[in-house]
């Protein structure tokens, strides 16, 4: 007897059609929402802040233009061409006025801006400034601080330049109720209030506030209601006038009421998750556990006649409107998150509370979906526990087969206590979802401030060769030139002295941060659907939540353990190269070329500076600049000896091939940074928790850094998440994950991340996809909290021919065999990668 | 340390998951030395029992190690986790194990001492008797049938093969689990016939119920030049697709669950 209704349901024509109008244009820069936000707070000065808040969101969703795009059946856009995005001058606008001429032509994330948008802005951001949250949180950052961000030791960006997001909310009441559920709610709590009371003030306007809000998102919806009948009315195609209608019906409803059906009730999440994203640029807003609340739903209306079919179109239309969103960064951060990623994390399968399983049709339905749409959003997640059904887990590595990078796995075994070791209770933890990349939390709950900053692990360790002091400034602490540090202990103390430094800065900037966040940009809106804060009567971003963290991510585990190593074993163990020679090694970028992408940007940025002063470049003079640039002008016989040096560093043991001591001693590495940055409270009352990953900003924070003593040369990547150093592992995958699995997961509560590459044909088969489940389960086993998979592609076989060093651990399928893919000959290379363009294995 | 953990025997590798040797995730012991000498091999490094240089890439390379079966078995206990997940274990491969009898019927009982399913991919080639000391501690042989024509045989692979059919009949007869295998080579066994006929001799082994065919492909190629030896099969391609779901549907025809590839 089947449990589950497993089977793949079809696509219906209409997604692609869906998916062909979302990619016809570049994503555009829109206005209205700046120009409207603007008025509203001109006319609101002098008036309580979360007070004006309510009033510009109120302002904003009466007035901003609304569509319904050709064929939706879930609607509700925050812009009126599609994948664009608005702004939030209230943040931060410095840095999309000056990219405005580059924003189009950047490589990663381009937008397109029109002339009059650009003016427009232009105009809107005199009144912004000194009244972003970026400006108040610079001024409440210490000199240090600023030292240590202007050197890129951390890069706590994201929150600076924007909302903070990172949140999941009680969608699941908001099905039930309504709007007009909470306001009854809120109504309820204003009635037991006294004017006398000591916090009175605050909660009534921050109640008040949430009131406005939530009449203003009713208003939205009958906005569309009105649109929808309007559009009916002049539809010749009878179909598409019944399915307009029916809109119509729905978006007078919901979110106002609690949803009657599965239609309803995806049309009511459709406008949270939307209306979220428009009060605040906060990205990473995760629907978290879909197949848990829509459930209900779903078997309402399969009670009531929907065929599977028509539920899975919905699902699908969801999944599209998910794409629909976007969001333009700086040009930096757009690097560290590459891809117009919102990072929307929608997880399935799992446990409930009471610690059943609780996979259920709509689990594998997402799957589905996931498949039919095939685009970037949602961020599409799987929990998996010693109870999780077979049948689930490889319907799961089937998606993982076709390539789209999804779904990430998690671990419930380990992520469970972890969180109750954050002050969770069991049935909480039981019931977590994942935000943005792969931050466990409580939702509803919580404000877990997830992507806190990214925490490179390797410039601390660049201080201590540079005793603090770079580029003539102090940056870190002085803690002796390398010569002095006589033994192992004084080196590794003298790292952890410059770490703590930084960690306590990195805590200075964060805390910064969100109380500029309390003070100017409170939510009331997103606010009114996360514990506690309606009782409270104050905001998330002060405090209101139940469960309340700031998590910055550490990264470099690998790079800082082989380098740690690599001084352990050939200065102090076996006197083979001296600190200096390190420190020279840096300098001197182990006497190899600078990196092609290195080179080519301070090419640009010379060129630049040389044309500022009047001089005309030809051609040849970028290519000489560049040439002179890249070039290492160390003598042949320093390059020869920095050879000798990269081979004994090459011959060490690594991180990554399952070997016990270099594991433990990453184990304890990473403590470095996870213990000592739980030490710490932030303004909401909470605490800090470590996380480990880097997003993709192993890439360009790796452009920040010079050569390491792990043989890594100057400003290529840092190791990506938790997983080895790129090349370095050298053992298979179940290797990999034993090294990996021996960090301490349960400690960096605030996530890991393990990214793994795949050839499609190493999951090819039953065969394969069994054994691909098993090895997740064997990582997991051994306590490993997620895992993700790249399951590469032609584009990806041919880079490792071009860059076999990159791709040392790369596992392919050869005809019965599999091998790694770098030590096959170039035309068996040839052979697969035709085979994979065929399809054929 | 019990004493058969202190047994050496000479690997040129290990290859940890790997998924094509037998049940799920599994870890492969290559043993050195082989009786036989097939054109296609895609180990020759793995022939000889000496200790060899081995030119790859520009890099020369010492292949072959003598190691102890506690040696070993730890690294064979480090994927453990993997191995109960996906029903997999301890492959040795080679070579012919059956070279190294001490060594390997030590590392199959400390294996199964361990709990660890065994599985051996064997030519077969050796006394019974010598045979006989292995089935004990193995749950599975991976057993190459690759012609049941002698002299052919003898031609491409520097072997008659008369005692390998022997051999075949009586581990069936010992009721140790056993899959014929045989690589399908272009020239030497791939047609129909030929097939077919090592099929009839599979489905008349008892308790034989699957026959892997493994297509050719050149994977060992650029090997035979880092011995300094020819290749001699140069020009040959790979059988295609098209050939291997015919010759598939032979075997399916004397009622055995057939497979192209491990």
């Amino acid at each position: 007897m089947a449990e589950f209704y497993s089977e793949k349901i079809a696509k219906s024509p209409r997604i692609d059609l869906l998916k062909a109008d979302l990619f016809k244009e570049m994503p555009q820069i829109e206005a209205d929402r700046a120009v409207l936000l603007t008025k509203s707070y001109m006319d609101t000065e002098g008036q309580p802040i979360t007070l004006r808040r309510a009033k510009a969101f109120e302002y904003i969703l009466d007035n901003i233009p609304i569509t319904i795009r050709d064929r939706e059946l879930i609607v509700g856009s925050a812009t009126k061409r599609p994948r664009s995005c608005q702004v939030f001058p209230e943040y931060s606008f410095e840095w999309l006025e000056s990219e405005f001429d580059t924003l189009a032509t950047r490589t990663a994330d381009p937008f397109y801006i029109s002339e009059d948008t650009k003016k427009t802005l232009h105009e809107v951001y005199k009144y912004w400034k000194g009244k972003t949250t970026s400006e108040l949180a610079t001024a409440y950052m210490t000199p240090e601080t600023l030292m240590a961000i202007k050197h890129n030791m951390f890069t706590p960006g994201n929150y600076f330049y924007n909302g903070i997001g990172h949140v999941t909310v009680n969608y699941a009441e908001v099905l039930a109720i309504g709007f007009s559920g909470i306001i009854e709610k809120v109504e309820k709590e204003m009635a037991t209030m006294r004017v006398t009371d000591a916090n009175y003030c605050k909660k009534n306007v921050f109640l008040q506030s949430v009131l406005i809000s939530l009449k203003a998102a009713i208003r939205y919806a009958e906005r569309y209601s009105a649109l929808a009948k309007e559009l009916a009315a002049k539809e010749g195609d009878a179909a598409r006038r019944a399915e307009l209608e029916k809109i119509a019906k729905n978006c007078a409803r919901v979110p106002k009421y609690g949803a009657k059906d599965f239609y309803e009730a995806l049309q009511s999440f459709w406008f949270v998750q939307m209306l979220i994203q428009t009060e605040s640029s906060g990205h990473s807003i995760s629907p978290g556990r879909f197949d848990q609340y829509m459930y209900p739903y779903y078997l309402i209306s399969r009670e009531n006649g929907m065929t599977r079919e028509e539920a899975q179109e919905l699902i699908d239309c969801v999944w599209v409107k998910l794409n629909d969103l976007n969001k333009c960064r700086d040009a930096a951060s757009a690097e560290g998150f590459a891809g117009y990623s919102l990072f929307q994390n929608l997880i399935a399968g799992g446990q409930d509370e009471a610690g059943n399983d609780a996979t259920n049709d709509l689990s594998f339905m997402t799957i589905t979906a996931t498949e039919n749409v095939f685009l970037p959003q949602p961020s599409f997640s799987v929990r998996v526990w010693n109870g999780s059904p077979h049948e689930f887990l490889l319907r799961a590595a089937e998606l993982t087969r076709t390539g789209i990078g999804f779904p990430a796995y998690y671990n419930d075994e380990v992520i469970i206590p972890a969180l109750m070791s954050r002050g969770l209770t069991l049935e909480e933890a039981r019931d977590y979802n994942i935000i943005g990349c792969v931050e466990p939390q409580k939702a509803g709950k919580t404000d877990g401030w997830h992507d806190a900053a990214f925490y490179n692990m390797m410039r601390p360790l660049e201080m201590v060769f540079k005793n603090g002091v770079e580029d003539g400034e102090n940056v870190g602490l002085s803690t002796g030139d390398v010569s002095s540090l006589k033994t192992f202990a004084d080196f590794y103390g003298a790292y952890k002295k410059q770490n703590d430094y930084f960690i306590s800065l990195l805590v200075n900037a964060d805390n910064a941060i969100d109380n500029a966040h309390a003070t100017l940009c409170p939510l009331p809106f997103m606010s009114c659907m996360v514990e506690d804060c309606i009782k409270r009567g104050k905001s998330v971003q002060e405090g209101g939540a139940i469960y309340n963290f700031t998590g910055p991510q550490g990264f470099g585990i690998a790079n800082m353990t082989d380098a740690m190593w690599a001084v352990k074993t050939l200065v102090y163990e076996e006197k083979k190269y001296t600190l200096e020679d390190f420190k020279n090694a840096d300098k001197d970028n182990y006497g190899k070329d600078m990196d092609e992408h290195a080179a080519e940007k301070l090419t640009l940025a010379i060129c630049k500076e040389l044309k500022k002063q009047g001089k005309d470049l030809t051609e040849s003079d970028i290519k000489t600049t560049y040439e002179t640039v890249r070039k290492n002008p160390c003598s042949a016989e320093k390059k020869a000896f920095y050879d000798e040096m990269l081979k004994a560093i090459d011959a060490l043991p690594k991180y990554g091939n399952d070997v016990k001591e270099v594991d433990s001693f990453a184990r304890d590495i990473a403590y470095l940074y996870t213990k000592e940055v739980e030490k710490y409270e932030n303004p909401r009352g909470g605490r800090f928790q470590a996380g480990l990953y880097p997003v993709s900003a192993n890439v360009p924070l790796g452009a920040q850094t010079g050569a390491t003593p792990d043989g890594r040369l100057a400003f290529t990547p840092i190791a990506d998440g938790v997983g080895p150093m790129a090349g370095r592992d050298v053992k298979g995958p179940t290797a990999a994950c034993n090294s990996v699995s021996t960090l301490d997961h349960y400690i960096a509560s605030n996530g890991t991340l393990f990214n793994m590459k795949f050839h499609p044909t190493a999951l090819a088969g039953r065969h394969g996809l069994e054994n691909f489940v098993a090895l997740v389960q064997g990582y997991f086993d051994r306590k490993g909290s997620h895992m993700q998979f790249n399951v590469v592609s032609r584009e990806t076989l041919r880079d490792a021919q071009k860059h076999p060093e990159k791709y040392k651990g790369l596992v392919v399928r050869v005809a019965g065999y599999s091998a790694l893919f770098t030590t096959l000959s170039r035309s068996l290379q040839e052979d697969i990668i035709r085979r994979t363009e065929q399809g054929s294995f | 340390m019990k004493e058969y953990l202190t047994v050496k025997g000479r690997i040129f590798d290990m290859q940890r998951f790997s998924v094509h040797d037998g049940p799920g995730i599994r870890t492969i012991v290559f043993l050195k030395g082989c009786p036989l000498r097939c054109r296609w091999c895609c180990n020759p490094e793995s022939q000889k029992y000496d200790i060899q240089e081995m030119t790859l890439g520009g890099k020369t390379k010492t292949v072959g190690r003598d190691v102890t079966v506690a040696e070993v078995i730890d690294e064979v206990e480090k994927d453990r986790v993997y191995y109960k997940r996906s029903g997999g274990g301890m492959t040795l491969s080679g070579g012919e194990s059956l070279m190294q009898p001490e060594f390997a019927t030590a590392l199959l009982k400390a294996a199964k001492e361990r709990s660890i399913n065994t599985a051996m991919e064997s030519t077969g080639f050796a006394d019974f008797s010598v045979i006989e000391r292995y089935l004990q501690d193995l749950d599975l042989y991976l057993m190459d049938i690759k012609h049941i024509d002698s002299e052919k045989h003898k031609a491409f692979t520097g072997q008659p093969n008369e005692r390998i059919l022997e051999n075949a009949k009586k581990i069936a007869e010992s009721g140790t689990r056993l899959i014929v295998r045989t690589p399908v080579i272009p020239t030497f066994n791939a047609t129909k016939e030929e097939i077919s006929a090592i099929a009839e001799f599979a489905s008349g082994l008892k308790g034989v119920t699957e026959m892997h065919l493994l297509p050719y492909h050149r994977i060992g190629m650029d090997k035979y030049a880092g011995l300094k030896r020819d290749y001699t099969l140069k020009d040959l391609e790979p059988p295609s697709k098209e050939l291997m779901n015919e010759l598939l549907a032979v075997v399916n025809s004397y009622g055995l669950k057939g497979q192209i590839g491990g």
